[in-house]
């Protein structure tokens, strides 16, 4: 039985080895972003800058939390301060010529609604990004709504 | 008065200086204490001057822990410290005058900090969040009064090309110079991290009461 099992186990081995073999050398890795090949270092993608100070994006879904269209380097958010509050709030924005933070903003998870931002909505950047020129990575043909598409004039 | 001494030995004391300034030294020639003593002036001045800029640099500054750990540890975030060009500004740019005797006076206020130094009343992260409001305080209102003199050190309002500003910092700048603010009333926390900025500002913080049920 033992002679049998060893037998068989033999016979797998023999067949399993050449192929895993073969794929290693030949294959390349498949993925979304195109084939590579594992054995080449690939070249690294040019360093982008972030995108200068301009007019509010479109969004592409009602609920997408808006992009950010302005540079933010440096900007700290912590537990004393909050730099995207001191244009955003809704003390300060009429002066800086900024958009209010929503009041979406001031619900706890309970939905009670606080005097100033709750602490779930604090940390601006867990939501809202700013953007640098870079291509896709893989092509899209997403298409907002129509509700939200500009008019073609 | 028949032998009257022309040396500074006798007389009253118009006449005692009289006689020093004419004849000042038995040793010396009046020219060699001139020159003698003009070259002493410029050693003693250099010297002066060298020791004084000793601690007009950053790295005397951050010879101090209470600086070097939290202020210096902030600072080096910042565009004033790490940029695109690497024109850079450090402790002393900001924060020592440059005129002379405004170079002067705020030496001799430094003192204070000395004496601080030895009481030890920031060196302690806790001491120093503390006290961080009551200082940053300081130098805002001294901004305030000199005009942010030291920004304009570098930063020349006239020369500033407002067609390479961004969109947001064109209408605040031009606001802000018709409404005659200076640099440090909107630059606030451009180098280092700013205090608990509820007494100041408490819209930038988070956590209200429930307004609502």
């Amino acid at each position: 039985m033992n002679k049998l099992i060893a037998l068989f186990l033999a016979l797998l081995w023999c067949l399993a080895t050449p192929l895993a073999w073969s794929a290693g050398e030949d294959a390349g890795l498949k993925s979304l972003g195109g084939e590579t090949d594992l054995t080449q270092e690939p070249k690294a993608p040019e360093l982008k800058s972030w995108e200068r100070d301009r007019g509010p994006i479109p969004r592409n879904y009602v609920q997408q939390p808006p992009l950010i269209p302005h540079a933010i380097e440096g900007y700290r958010i912590n537990k004393k301060f909050n730099k995207c509050l001191t244009c955003h709030s809704w003390a300060n924005y009429q002066e800086a010529g900024a958009t209010k933070i929503s009041q979406t903003h001031f619900a706890d998870r309970d939905g009670h609604v606080l005097s100033n931002v709750s602490a779930r909505r604090y940390f601006c950047t867990q939501c809202h990004v700013p953007q640098v020129d870079a291509p896709p990575l893989v092509e899209n043909t997403f298409e907002p709504v129509k509700v939200l598409q500009k008019q073609q004039q | 008065m028949a032998d009257k001494p022309n040396s500074g030995t006798g007389g009253n004391i118009i006449k005692r200086i009289w006689g020093v300034m004419k004849k000042p030294s038995a040793r010396f020639s009046l020219g060699t204490l001139m020159v003698g003593g003009f070259v002493a002036g410029i050693i003693f001045w250099g010297g002066f001057n060298t020791a004084m800029e000793a601690t007009n640099r950053e790295v005397f500054c951050i010879s101090c822990h209470e600086m070097r750990e939290n202020v210096y540890k902030e600072y080096r975030d910042t565009i004033h410290y790490n940029n695109r060009t690497g024109v850079r500004a450090t402790c002393p740019d900001c924060h020592v005058p440059k005129e002379w005797t405004y170079k002067m006076l705020r030496k001799i206020q430094a003192s204070n900090e000395l004496l601080h130094k030895a009481l030890g009343s920031i060196d302690t992260p806790e001491k120093f969040e503390a006290k961080r409001l009551t200082l940053a305080r300081h130098v805002w209102a001294s901004m305030k009064k000199t005009d942010s003199r030291e920004c304009r050190n570098c930063h020349d309002y006239e020369s500033m090309d407002f067609t390479k500003q961004g969109r947001r910092a064109v209408p605040r700048h031009a606001k802000g110079l018709t409404e005659g603010k200076t640099c440090i009333d909107c630059h606030k926390g451009i180098a280092h991290s700013l205090p608990a900025m509820y007494e100041v500002d408490p819209s930038v913080v988070v956590g209200g009461h429930q307004a609502a049920k």
